[in-house]
């Protein structure tokens, strides 16, 4: 089967977790809350081993085999094993750091009669709750003392529960067709029970409803917020397509259904939440599809209804090395390709998928790159890549692509995808600015992540075209321009180095005047490095000597710059007038002016310098001779040469 | 005291020297004289005057001839092309006095300023070559007919020299130069990105200009294309474009180009189709030739005007303007135009409201990017009255012309008779007139007021006191 780099967008991390498979003896649990994978051999009694996302995480230990073990799960510091065998009571048996166990279980039963425990979930290290058929009983553990403090029980009655780890948030489903859903957070020794709501149910006859079932519902955390996961396998008479439904889970009202995914598929489907985008696996056709709530949807003022970003693709091919089944060319081993979308597969959020009977644990990762070619709307590409994990090498090399001649985008959509990749710029400024100040940062916003600075679109994009012959330099300009708005319009300071590469394109296809219009209304930001490339210029375009002075002037700290533009024009009078006018008179080296007056070989130009600074000398020592230090004996001599000592002017005796 | 003549054209006339060399042709170095009806011996009497004192001042300078002072008449010389001279004859003002008994005329010459009338006639050249291009470039068009030169000419300026308003002209005929209009940057930033978006969502528009008012925002144009182009904008285009608007009726109403709401804008074509519903009208759309990227680049001028703001569309010759490249235009310009132009206003009736300082007057321009300010003149088409008595503004003149005579920056101080103050200054290619009226002021407050009025206007420029 040829693997086509660029036609699936999801795949299976490349080193899955390896367990060994689900037999007559083996046992296979998997904990979402620690990520980890439980093989539980003859119940224990052989051994069990628990994986981790990485090959350290491994533990192995044995217990007693004291029947088939329902549920098992360590607490999340690793301490304490929590094992279910009966419908009634749940074990513990302490770890010590080494992972090593002295086996010693102890057990805690659930409260009434006829209670059936049909679940636990540890909330904190020492915490659990025991989800039962008539609500929760939450203990406090004591693994010094082998005991458990029961802290709180809710009375509900539970048709099943959804657990997530990372938000401690517990759902029960009751009522009768398990469509009232309750949350409840938990923090230590409190639980905190949020406004219970409704999961509208389809209803093919009226009377009789599908009851929501568990397999149906998962939670999950997307750009920041906690959403409940329905899928509705036929949303509304007469509809083939299934639907995704999110609810979105707040503290203080009730949750609301927020978005649709229509599906237009039927069949068994499964869900995982991969860097926020819901992707959702279909077994009959054997593909997956995403689904990104960031993107606009069409909305009726409450929902929004979502189709999937991109066509359905399969998931890329997975191939394993395995023990080799028979005795082909002698190898030991073989390559072996996985079967996908199998009936075995498990699927777990936020993305995991195992496969219990080939022993195989993946996380399920996403594919930038084939994306790009898939979302023909750079806008809405960019948009979807900005709130990507790691997009980074990729929105660069689509900006990139926006640019070069053969798939120029116009000029429109650049302008929209410069705003957007500013916006989040500036965010990243702003919060920057924030943390400075000492000020707590502001929480970003989950859906950009990926800061592009202008030295990456220099880099990488701008300064790629510079000496690129097939692209007209009018699109460059106009490109840069947009750029600079865009900048500009957020208030983000623009870099020198993009007014270079502007200044450089422009001046190479002999755009003075409209070089010049640009800094006429201050589109160039100022600077001496700018100044300095305007002075440069004169010889080619001599109203860039205007530019440049006006441009130091209004920078005010380029006092010394402007003697030296002035001077080096021979223009003495104008200097002297110049420093009169800013008052630095008595501060400016005399040396320097003598210097280039004699230079001008006009003696009456050189009197006149002459004579401003003994003037100046009076006025600072009361004695018109020029110091030792300023080194000017040579033009005091050069003065007297041209005029005679008389001409000196005389020393005025202190009074 | 009697009637006074004004400054009139007295005549206007182009001639080669070089197409009748010879004795008894001499009417064929006529390529244009002005007025028409003036007999042949008379045209060719004059052109033989002028050719004369071209040929005789050549032997003095190497500068060709500039002028002739008359008692009656200037002459203005040109050689606009090679071997082609214009020459343009004004009569000189003079009052009727009686002395004696007997009615004498007084001539004024000091009226007629050389300066003034040399610019307005290397105008109506450049005014010509826009709409024509070069002599040389009809000639070489043509295969070297001269008839049909002298057609474009007669075509061209029959029309031309009637609407020159001699009487009228001043310092800013001199400087020709272009008023900007001040916007912030993010403003200005908008409008260059709605230009490149236009340039490269219609490949044919080649160069762009945008104007607001009277006032450049921007041009994509060679700086002296620009120059004369705006030049024929504001005194000419968008004179009659705006008095054509007032007399018709439905010129407020917006256009509307599909039933959709919102789509409703009040972008128009100023030149091109008058009315976008009207498919049959096509409307006059200039030729003009443009030294921009090569010279005599022949392009249609496309202006639409949405509001205040106008933008001048250069399409190369080669290029069909037809009606759904026009609508399609209308309808990418009508809604962005409209929007700009209100953004723009609202900066503009902003700056407007800040007042005007009445207790001077200035003229600004800027040899280097021909930026022009004036506050002498109650508008930039110089159709009002004047702030200054014209004594005072010809002394402007005056003192430009001396202060060009010397390569170095400097200041002239004036006090008129009528106690008006007027300061001169040149810096680093920039030349800035004020006239205060102040009476019993010396020249030290005056000195001190003009430090003042430099240091609060002239803040972000390099500009010596």
């Amino acid at each position: 089967m040829a693997d086509e780099e660029g036609s699936f967008y999801i795949e299976l991390c490349k080193n899955p977790i390896r367990f060994d498979p689900v037999d007559k003896v083996t046992n296979v649990f998997y904990d979402d809350a620690n990520k980890q994978v439980f093989t539980v051999r003859s119940g224990g009694a052989v051994g069990v081993v628990v994986k981790g996302p990485s090959e350290k995480d491994t533990i192995t230990f044995r217990m007693e085999s004291r029947g088939d073990v329902s549920s098992i799960k360590f607490s999340p510091d690793r301490r304490i094993l929590a094992v279910q065998r009966s419908p009634k009571s749940v074990e513990f048996v302490n770890f010590n750091e080494d992972m090593t166990t002295d086996q010693l279980e102890y057990s805690q039963t659930c409260k009434g009669k006829s209670t059936i425990v049909s679940g636990f979930v540890w909330t904190s290290p020492n915490e659990i709750v025991f989800i039962t058929d008539h609500g929760i009983e939450f203990y406090q553990i004591t693994p010094e003392r082998r005991t458990l403090k029961c802290l709180k029980t809710i009375n509900i009655s539970v048709c099943w529960f959804v657990w997530l780890m990372e938000s401690s948030c517990l759902l029960l489903a009751s009522g009768t067709q398990g469509n009232q859903l309750n949350p409840f957070f938990f923090r230590p020794s409190i639980i905190t029970k949020l406004t219970k709501f409704e999961v509208d149910l389809p209803s093919h006859q009226k009377s009789t409803k599908q009851p929501l079932l568990e397999r149906d519902v998962s939670m999950a955390n997307i750009y920041g917020q906690l959403y409940v996961i329905v899928l509705r396998h036929q949303p509304r008479p007469g509809s083939v397509g299934a639907e995704i439904v999110l609810y979105q889970i707040h503290r203080d009202v009730a949750a609301r259904k927020t978005d649709i995914m229509r599906l237009e598929l039927s069949g068994r489907f499964a869900i995982n939440v991969v860097n926020n985008l819901i992707v959702v696996h279909h077994q009959a056709s054997r593909t997956s599809v995403i689904f990104d709530i960031n993107l606009d949807g069409e909305s009726d003022g409450f929902v929004r209804y979502h189709h999937p970003v991109v066509s359905p693709l399969p998931i890329r091919p997975f191939r394993l090395m395995l023990p080799s089944l028979g005795i082909q060319g002698g190898q030991t081993k073989m390559e072996y390709n996985c079967e996908l979308y199998s009936a075995n597969w498990v699927v777990f959020q936020p993305n995991v998928i195992i496969d219990a009977k080939l022993g195989c644990s993946w996380y399920v990762e996403l594919k930038l790159e084939p994306i790009v070619t898939m979302i023909p709307d750079k806008h809405v590409l960019a948009k979807f890549l900005l709130a990507r994990d790691d997009s980074k090498r990729v929105i660069l090399n689509v900006c990139r692509s926006m640019l070069s001649s053969e798939s120029q985008a116009t000029l429109s959509t650049i302008s929209k995808v410069l705003d957007m990749l500013n916006k989040v710029y500036q965010d990243y400024l702003n919060s920057e600015i924030h943390v400075l100040a000492g000020d707590p940062p502001s929480k970003p916003d989950p859906a950009m992540k990926v800061v592009i600075d202008q030295s990456d679109m220099y880099t990488h994009v701008f300064s790629v075209f510079e000496d690129n012959k097939s692209i007209k330099y009018k699109f460059m300009v106009a490109v840069l321009i947009e750029y600079i708005r865009s900048l500009s319009e957020n208030n983000i300071t623009v870099q020198h180095y993009l007014y270079e590469l502007i200044i450089n394109i422009l001046v190479h296809n002999n755009c003075f005047y409209q070089l010049h219009q640009f800094l006429q209304y201050h589109v160039l930001q100022d600077s001496k490095p700018l100044a300095c490339l305007m002075l440069s210029l004169e010889s080619v375009y001599p109203p860039a000597h205007q530019l440049a002075l006006d441009m130091l002037k209004r920078l005010s700290t380029a006092n010394e710059e402007i003697i030296e533009v002035l001077l080096s024009k021979q223009q003495l009078l104008p200097a002297l007038r110049f420093i009169r006018s800013v008052n630095i008179v008595d501060a400016v080296s005399s040396r320097k002016f003598l210097e280039a007056a004699m230079n001008t070989d006009d003696a009456m130009l050189f009197y006149t310098v002459f004579k401003f600074f003994e003037q100046r000398n009076v006025k600072i020592r009361g004695n018109p001779r020029f110091q030792r230090g300023e080194h000017c004996e040579m033009y005091v001599k050069h003065f007297e040469g041209l005029f005679g000592t008389d001409a000196l002017a005389e020393m005025v005796a202190a009074s | 005291m009697g009637t006074k003549g004004g400054i009139s054209l007295a005549s206007f006339c182009v001639f080669n020297p070089t197409y009748g060399p010879r004795e008894g042709e001499e009417h064929k170095k006529i390529v244009f004289f002005y007025p028409k009806e003036t007999d042949i011996d008379t045209q060719i009497k004059h052109i033989g005057l002028c050719e004369a004192i071209v040929r005789f001042t050549e032997t003095f300078s190497n500068k060709p001839c500039q002028s002739l002072h008359t008692t009656k008449r200037r002459q203005l010389f040109l050689e606009a092309e090679k071997d082609f001279w214009m020459i343009m004859t004004v009569t000189i003002p003079f009052t009727e006095k009686t002395k004696d008994g007997q009615s004498v005329l007084e001539y004024h010459e000091e009226e007629v300023q050389d300066r003034v009338y040399e610019a307005i006639l290397q105008q109506a050249y450049r005014m010509f070559q826009l709409f024509n291009g070069t002599f040389a470039s009809i000639l070489e068009r043509t295969g070297n007919n001269v008839k049909v030169l002298q057609q474009r000419l007669e075509h061209f300026y029959v029309r031309f020299l009637q609407t020159l308003r001699l009487p009228q002209g001043d310092i800013l005929d001199i400087f020709s130069g272009i008023h900007f209009m001040p916007l912030d940057k993010n403003t200005y930033l908008h409008v260059q990105c709605f230009i490149n978006l236009l340039e490269a969502s219609f490949s044919s528009i080649k160069y762009t200009a945008f104007l607001y008012n009277d006032q450049l925002v921007w041009s994509g144009l060679d700086q002296e294309d620009m120059r004369i182009i705006y030049k024929y904008l504001i005194t000419s285009l968008f004179p009659s474009y705006q008095e054509q608007e007032l007399q018709s009726t439905n010129s407020v109403s917006p256009s509307r180009n599909s039933a959709a709401p919102g789509d409703v804008h009040y972008g128009k074509f100023i030149t091109g189709p008058p009315d976008i519903r009207n498919e049959k009208n096509l409307g006059k759309v200039p030729r003009v030739y443009i030294n921009t990227e090569c010279c005599n680049e022949e392009c249609f001028l496309l202006v639409y005007r949405a509001h205040n703001a106008s933008v001048c569309m250069f399409l190369p010759a080669a290029c069909k303007i037809n009606f759904e490249l026009c609508h399609k235009l209308d309808s990418f310009l009508g809604p962005r135009l409209s929007q700009l132009a209100s953004d723009i206003g609202e900066q503009f009736s902003k700056k407007a409201a800040s007042g005007a300082d009445t207790a001077y007057r200035f003229i600004y321009f800027n040899h280097m990017n021909l930026a022009q300010k004036t506050t002498v003149h109650s508008d930039m088409r110089k159709t009002g009255s004047n702030n200054i008595p014209p004594e005072t503004l010809k002394l402007l003149t005056d003192i430009s012309s001396d202060m060009s005579k010397s390569p170095e920056d400097g200041e002239i101080i004036v006090k008129t008779s009528t106690d008006n103050w007027v300061v001169g200054k040149k810096s680093d290619h920039r030349e800035f007139f004020v006239v205060i009226n102040q009476k019993n002021a010396n020249l030290i407050e005056i000195n001190e007021e003009v430090k003042r009025l430099c240091a609060s206007n002239f803040t972000s420029i390099f500009f010596l006191d």
